[in-house]
């Protein structure tokens, strides 16, 4: 039953078309030359201009950039091996809670978690700033990262392990020279969702954040609350135009990676 | 309890270690118990294999010979018992030091690595020199036939390649003991024959120690010089493979290899009839080993009955031993052979196997024709269990 | 089992890293939040009192927990404001839940309809606008959304109304901004789970006479439930606790609790009563939040 069905195609091109839609008209209203949304002006790149310019709004960026790149990595890096705990080594002392930590910041609204990492830092005395919010990030980060490794190491055919540490390898050098190189492509993506994670936060940064530590969306947002303006258009549309080349030459990069990152199957 | 008869004609090409008193095996297996929670996989099995043997696990799924492989890989750990390799305990050895290598059931190739690379991954954890790795990684592929596809990854390779890939990879260590876990289950019916004749004479080449693991019957027939019959965790029967099949200790073995008639009695007084059963009386071929009156089993093997169509003729004597009239029943045509399901005329059902000798136009025995069976003494074995 | 002595201390390292880290950021970070939600605002640094001193010894520890009290909950208790607040809050959320069920099952339904390498790609496009900002996609809607924006503009153009509507500022907006930027967290489980579907199983029903709707009905239904579960829970917890797009999109009359919380932080500067008000919305989300760790966890098969 492959063929779609009128219902089905309706409810695909809607569904897709509803996502995009704002995205391509907030781009397209980035080249209006004229100010007012009600006015079309003509195609223009003024606002995009005025955006070089902008001192603040450029600092912010690359303040965003820095923390994003830190967390993302320590997050892969803590999730990893948070991953690999829950899936294999069995049953051990303190996993039901364990694994409880890793899942409830997923849910939990970040206003929560921002607030209580600021009181955190607040009991403890800590210059809230530029590490705050990394260490924050991080570790909203983590949890993300360790539940697509879990489901990357659920998939995983065991007895590959089996097979390197048949032919001599010890554990350490199995995980070294057959697991990680395998996985590496769930590895990567949660990489980049860690690092998308921390570039797009507003809520725990705000929390989190103290002088000199403006990052781009408290930026944006202190602005959008004004309403909207244009060159929060031209920003947002070439923030969507970075991520957007960056998650399609991930995919083309995984779909490259697929055949020999999948097990090899045989069929009996 | 392990039958271990000594009768050297069973053994294949004369070789038969385990008849020689003063010979040590290779890999001792001391009553070695696996439990998960209450359920036992392996309980309280003992075995021996000879260095140079073909050794083969045979039984059902579920019967324990996948977890007994993974025991002495070093993958499970028992929960009693001992397993020593050249008389060295193997349990605080882990898998990666353990001289034994296992080729998988899905050979698990990396398929991050080349074919060489693969091949190459044992040599390389035992540290050797480049140029040395190098040599001995061509020349198993040269040995097993893949020596053009060294660079190639496994997802670019067919079945039966990977399988040689899987082969070469645990081979190139020149392990004590290789073990197979199902390596054919994945192999059409065609290949899988090739493969067995290839295996057996790479085997004897090599002078190496085999365990392969499987259920098919034909193939631990053909490959093994002794099989190890299992059944749920328990060893039923260890001997070659004519043994096992002309004189299984058991009625779960008779039955369990190959297709059998089994007939219950009593053990006559002088020893050598079995009487009582419901073929009347039976003639064994030598003098049982059991009390008179106790109760025995007779097993026929479908092939050694013979049959002839009931037409008035000297043969059939109504006080010839060991023979009957019979209804056919069912007719099974397999090529090779005939199957015949048969009733005789007190109600017993027997079956029958008879080579189809003759060309198809000479008329064979057909549905519900009368047929005279019978069978001769000596092809009657006497199962006390 | 026999461990190796270097593969324990490895493994050790393995879960104590992470393990500590959580610790340390997130269970620690909640007590902190209990017990500022005890105390009282105070014109001082930190903005609060009283305040937990290692060096003030004994006597000191004593005088700590006198000064703690569940005044802020009493408060919190007889403001029908804040009562009112929670309540609309877990009722936008059901409702937006709803929505996202509704909306979100047929495009999941539909992509597993498609062929498979047709079906990475759509995922990929589903997922998309999850990578772009959240804040860029809830502005994109204020866009839209402005009193002569594109919407409006349309609107007249079709003669569906004579004077523009103002949808900014009210809960209209809120819903279209929720399920907006939440489709994406429904939509993927539910396709996890309906691909996990065994098309034998539905073409067995067929075959067994029973019409498509009857099937689905009966039996795509069911089988997806764990993925409607676990996409509701993923949409309603964090729905609860939304300020960006009350905020953003929202009026007075959305008054949503993430916005209490952060008003009562950054705008009256009183700490212990914002402490309060989380510390009460996650005792309201921990039930949905454990059935959703459980449910996790026995996905993943790890209980």
């Amino acid at each position: 039953m492959r063929r779609l069905s009128a219902f089905n195609t309706a409810a695909l091109v809607l569904g897709i078309g509803f996502l995009y839609l704002p995205i391509i008209i907030l781009v397209i209203y980035s080249f209006n030359a004229s100010r007012l949304v009600a006015v079309w002006g003509g195609w223009s790149t003024r606002w995009y201009a005025a955006l070089v310019q902008d001192e603040p709004l450029l600092q912010a960026a690359s303040i965003s950039f820095r923390i994003a790149f830190i967390a993302a990595l320590v997050a892969t890096f803590l999730g990893t091996l948070a991953a690999v705990a829950l899936i294999r080594f069995g049953r051990f002392r303190g996993r039901l809670p364990f694994a409880a930590m890793i899942y409830a910041p997923l849910v939990m609204p970040e206003v929560i978690t921002g607030l209580s990492m600021l009181l955190l830092f607040v009991a403890v005395s800590i210059d809230r700033g530029f590490w705050t919010i990394v260490i924050a990030h991080t570790t909203m980060a983590t949890c993300f990262v360790a539940v697509i490794i879990q489901s990357r190491l659920v998939d995983f055919d065991v007895s590959l392990e089996e097979a390197a540490m048949d032919l001599g390898a010890s554990p350490a050098r199995t995980l070294l020279l057959v697991t990680l190189p395998l996985i590496f492509p769930a590895i990567a993506a949660s990489w980049m969702l860690a690092f998308t994670l921390s570039l797009d936060d507003l809520v725990i940064a705000s929390f989190t954040t103290g002088p000199g530590a403006t990052t781009l969306p408290i930026r944006i947002y202190s602005e959008v609350r004004l309403g909207v303006s244009p060159e929060m258009n031209a920003v947002c549309s070439i923030v969507v135009a970075v991520v957007g080349i960056a998650v399609i030459a991930a995919s083309i990069l995984t779909k490259l990676n697929a055949a020999r990152g999948a097990p090899v199957q045989v069929q009996p | 309890m392990a039958s271990t008869t000594t009768i050297p004609g069973f053994a294949k090409r004369g070789f038969a270690p385990w008849t020689d008193r003063n010979s040590q095996p290779l890999l001792r297996i001391e009553a070695i118990s696996k439990r998960f929670g209450d359920f036992a996989a392996v309980d309280q099995l003992s075995l021996d294999v000879f260095q140079g043997e073909f050794f083969a696990l045979l039984g059902p799924s579920g019967c324990g010979k996948t977890t007994l492989l993974r025991l002495i890989a070093g993958f499970e750990h028992p929960s009693s018992g001992r397993i020593l390799l050249d008389g060295v305990d193997l349990a605080p050895v882990p898998p990666h030091r353990r001289p034994v290598n296992m080729m998988f059931q899905t050979y698990a190739l990396f398929p991050h690595l080349t074919v060489e690379g693969n091949v190459a991954f044992g040599l390389k954890q035992e540290g050797l020199p480049k140029a040395e790795i190098a040599t001995r990684v061509a020349d198993m592929l040269a040995l097993v036939k893949l020596e053009t596809f060294g660079l190639r990854k496994p997802h670019q390779l067919s079945g039966g390649q990977r399988q040689r890939v899987a082969l070469a990879r645990s081979l190139v260590k020149r392990p004590r003991v290789l073990l197979l876990d199902e390596p054919m289950a994945a192999l059409d019916k065609k290949l899988r024959g090739e493969t067995q004749f290839e295996l057996m004479d790479l085997q004897r080449s090599l002078g190496l120690t085999f365990v392969i693991v499987t259920h098919d019957q034909s193939e631990a027939m053909t490959v093994a010089d002794r099989i190890a019959v299992m059944d749920r965790g328990r060893l039923m029967q260890v001997g070659p493979p004519a043994e096992i099949y002309e004189q299984p200790d058991s009625r779960w073995v008779a039955d369990f290899i190959g297709s059998v008639n089994l007939l219950e009695g009593r053990v006559g007084e002088a020893g050598d009839t079995i009487e009582g059963t419901p073929f009347g009386r039976i003639r064994v071929g030598a003098k049982v080993a059991a009390e008179p009156h106790a109760t025995v089993w007779v097993a026929v093997r479908p092939e050694k009955i013979r049959l002839a169509r009931c037409e008035a003729g000297a043969e059939q004597r109504a006080d010839t031993e060991n023979s009957a009239v019979a209804t056919v029943v069912d007719v099974g045509y397999l090529g090779d052979l005939s199957l015949f399901k048969l009733r005789t005329e007190s109600g017993v059902p027997l079956q029958a196997a008879i080579a189809n000798t003759g060309p198809l136009t000479a008329r064979g025995i057909g549905w519900n024709e009368k047929v005279w069976l019978s069978f001769a003494p000596e092809a009657t074995i006497v199962l006390t269990r | 089992m026999k461990p190796q002595p270097q593969r324990s201390r490895l493994a050790g390292i393995v879960v104590w890293l992470p393990y500590a880290w959580l610790i340390a950021f997130f269970l620690l970070p909640f007590l902190i939040v209990l017990k500022i939600s005890l105390s009282q605002s105070a014109i001082a640094q930190p903005p609060y009192t009283p305040v937990f001193d290692l060096a003030a010894g004994w006597s000191g520890l004593r005088s700590f927990f006198a000064g703690l009290s569940l005044d802020n909950y009493v408060f919190l208790g007889s403001d029908p404001l804040y009562v009112l607040s929670y309540m609309k809050s877990l009722q936008i959320a059901a409702f937006s839940t709803l929505l996202l069920l509704l909306i979100g099952y047929p495009i999941a339904y539909a992509i597993t309809r498609t062929p498979r390498h047709v079906q990475a790609v759509l995922a990929v496009l589903v997922i998309l606008p999850f990578w772009t900002s959240f804040l860029i996609r809830i502005y994109a809607w204020m866009n839209i959304l402005q009193h002569d924006g594109p919407l409006n503009q349309l609107l007249l153009a079709l003669h569906i109304v004579r004077e523009p509507p103002a949808w900014l500022s009210t809960n209209t907006a809120v819903y279209i901004g929720i399920v907006y930027s939440y489709l994406p967290f429904m939509v993927l489980p539910l396709y996890a789970a309906l691909e996990r579907l065994d098309e034998s199983l539905l073409e067995a029903a067929a075959d067994l006479g029973c019409p498509r709707w009857r099937t689905f009905w009966t039996i795509t239904l069911p089988l997806s439930a764990p993925g409607v579960v676990a996409g509701s829970l993923l949409c309603f917890i964090p729905i609860v606790g939304e300020f960006v797009i009350p905020d953003l999109l929202g009026g007075s009359q959305t008054a949503m609790i993430g916005q209490a919380i952060w008003s009562e932080f950054f705008a009256n500067k009183d700490w212990p009563t914002a402490a309060a008000v989380a510390v009460v919305l996650v005792c309201l989300l921990v039930t949905p939040i454990v059935i959703f760790q459980h449910q996790t966890m026995r996905g993943m098969e790890l209980d």
